[in-house]
């Protein structure tokens, strides 16, 4: 289980994140929703601590992992989670097995000789099959998330935290990570966080949907419950129109 | 960082102020003093881990290998060649005028050896290596920084000290005074090859300069700052890729001063080394 206690974090004056409160639960998939640049990502990046928050607690499992600051002991946390990145983030001079399995080198204590087997393994639950010498510029971009999913699984997290999953994929293949990141939930009961902002992948994948607005959850709700919300900003977001209450900045300086 | 550090600075000052001359130019120069002092400081911070890092977690020995290849290996015809040529040169030149002045080319051999052990031979390499494997290796991580690899290696149970940094350092630590040294043989035999072809001097009495007057210390003297020019390459590079920001531009960008900024280092420091080694006697 994962409590956010009001969370705040800023950079150089500008607040991101306002003061979040949220309790994921031990396998549910929980989706962040909200407009571009509206923190979504910075807030996943708090919970894995590749940002350091500024205030507010974190607690994984009874641990409160905001102030942890000892690498060796942040690594003994991250070991609980898988981070899919929203470029996939696939290391360029590795082979696709060496990506897959790069992670139990150091998170768990698996010898080395089975960890081509547990590539091979975690590329067939992706749907991947005869890639594993592939290096990724060689590779599409659905296959890149593909590998980069199967990476991020390998050492068997507990959490897997999605940064924007669907994002520049076409809609098939977009239909085909959303069934995987299903997949996932129902065959090794991960909990996941992800954060999106394609509405019907969101409504496809959660058990509840956050709204992310100027740094704050608008609402947390079932998908069916933000269908039909009432809130004008979350209404104005999940229906896509340009007039509401959000204003989108159109010029920066704005 | 920088660049944040940069705008809270301009946020700061006042729009329509009227400046004089003198507040202006001191302004201006508190800013540059500030970022140097920031970028100084960031760099001692990377020393410092790197230097925690290495003593605290295991060698990633493979990378280290990779990086051993890629810097020294790899850089060797290319300061080879760069050597060889600039003995050719040294031979020609002084043999020229030695010739000019004494009707005879002499001690062409000393002036070869001597200038490329104690100076040419370390700071030549270390200049063909920063251009060669100083960029890529800002190339390299700039490019993981900014596409989050820099991240991933975080979130899978290691980082970049450890997995980038470290190995690098070993490459440029182990191979530059190794390359210095093929460097140093390969000048000595380029002006031999010019002294006996071209200058028509007897081989004997080529070798017979060098090893007249050569002694321990000179090799060391270039041997020893070749050390100091392997870290400050590994330093600046590093340090340039793991600070990249803005995509691609900004891998041009750090690559660019990697190179300018290793560069230009080694010789302002190759002053100071040399003053400190000659008034510790190694000279």
């Amino acid at each position: 289980m994962i409590e956010i206690q009001d969370l705040h974090k800023s950079f150089n004056s500008h607040a991101v994140l306002k003061g979040i409160d949220i309790v994921v639960k031990d396998g549910e998939t929980l989706s962040i929703i909200g407009g571009s640049g509206c923190g979504k990502s910075t807030f996943i990046k708090c919970i894995i601590r590749l940002h350091q928050p500024d205030r507010g607690r974190i607690v994984v499992d009874g641990q409160d992992i905001s102030e942890v600051r000892d690498e060796f002991e942040l690594a003994k946390v991250r070991r609980k989670f898988g981070y899919l990145f929203q470029e996939s983030a696939l290391f360029d001079s590795l082979s696709v097995a060496e990506n897959v399995a790069f992670g139990l080198k150091y998170l768990t204590d698996i010898p080395l000789n089975r960890h081509r087997r547990i590539a091979t393994e975690k590329l067939a639950l992706v749907g991947l099959k005869g890639v594993e010498d592939l290096r990724p510029s060689e590779l599409s971009g659905g296959m890149k998330k593909r590998v980069a999913l199967a990476r991020a699984i390998a050492a068997e997290p507990e959490y897997i935290l999605y940064d924007e999953p669907t994002t520049g994929l076409d809609p098939i293949m977009s239909e085909i990570i959303n069934e995987l990141i299903l997949d996932l939930k129902k065959k090794i009961g991960v909990t996941g966080i992800v954060v999106t902002h394609d509405m019907k992948s969101a409504f496809r994948i959660s058990d509840r949907i956050a709204m992310l607005h100027e740094g704050k959850f608008l609402e947390v709700d079932t998908p069916a419950g933000i269908k039909t919300t009432k809130n004008p900003y979350v209404r104005q977001f999940v229906e896509g129109l340009s007039q509401g209450p959000i204003q989108m900045k159109l010029r920066e300086l704005d | 960082m920088i660049e944040d550090t940069r705008r809270n600075i301009m946020r700061q000052v006042p729009a329509r102020r009227k400046y004089t001359l003198l507040a202006g130019t001191l302004e201006i120069l508190g800013q540059k003093l500030l970022l140097l002092a920031e970028i100084l400081g960031r760099t001692a911070l990377l020393v410092r881990s790197t230097f925690f890092w290495f003593l605290k977690s295991s060698l990633e020995v493979r990378q280290s290998f990779i990086q051993c290849l890629k810097i020294g290996v790899q850089s060797l015809p290319v300061t080879a060649m760069t050597s060889f040529f600039t003995g050719m040169v040294l031979a020609l030149q002084s043999g020229m005028t030695s010739r000019d002045l004494f009707n005879e080319p002499i001690y062409v051999g000393t002036v070869v050896a001597f200038s490329m052990v104690k100076e040419l031979g370390p700071v030549l390499t270390a200049i063909v290596v920063a251009g060669r494997a100083g960029a890529a290796i800002a190339a390299e991580i700039g490019t993981m920084r900014v596409t989050e690899q820099i991240d991933a290696l975080n979130t899978l149970g290691t980082n970049p000290i450890r997995y980038l940094v470290i190995p690098r350092y070993i490459g440029c630590f182990f191979m530059l005074p190794l390359l210095t040294v093929f460097s140093n043989f390969s000048g000595v035999l380029g002006g031999f090859v010019v002294s006996v072809v071209r200058l028509n001097i007897p081989s004997t009495v080529y070798w017979d300069d060098i090893f007249t007057f050569m002694e321990n210390e000179q090799f060391f003297h270039g041997f020893l700052k070749s050390f100091v020019f392997a870290l400050t390459i590994a330093t600046v590079s590093c340090y340039k890729g793991l600070n990249t920001r803005g995509g691609a531009e900004g891998v041009g960008r750090s690559t660019t001063s990697a190179v300018v900024v290793s560069m230009v280092s080694i010789l302002i420091l190759d002053y100071f080394l040399t003053a400190i080694l000659v008034a510790f006697g190694i000279s």
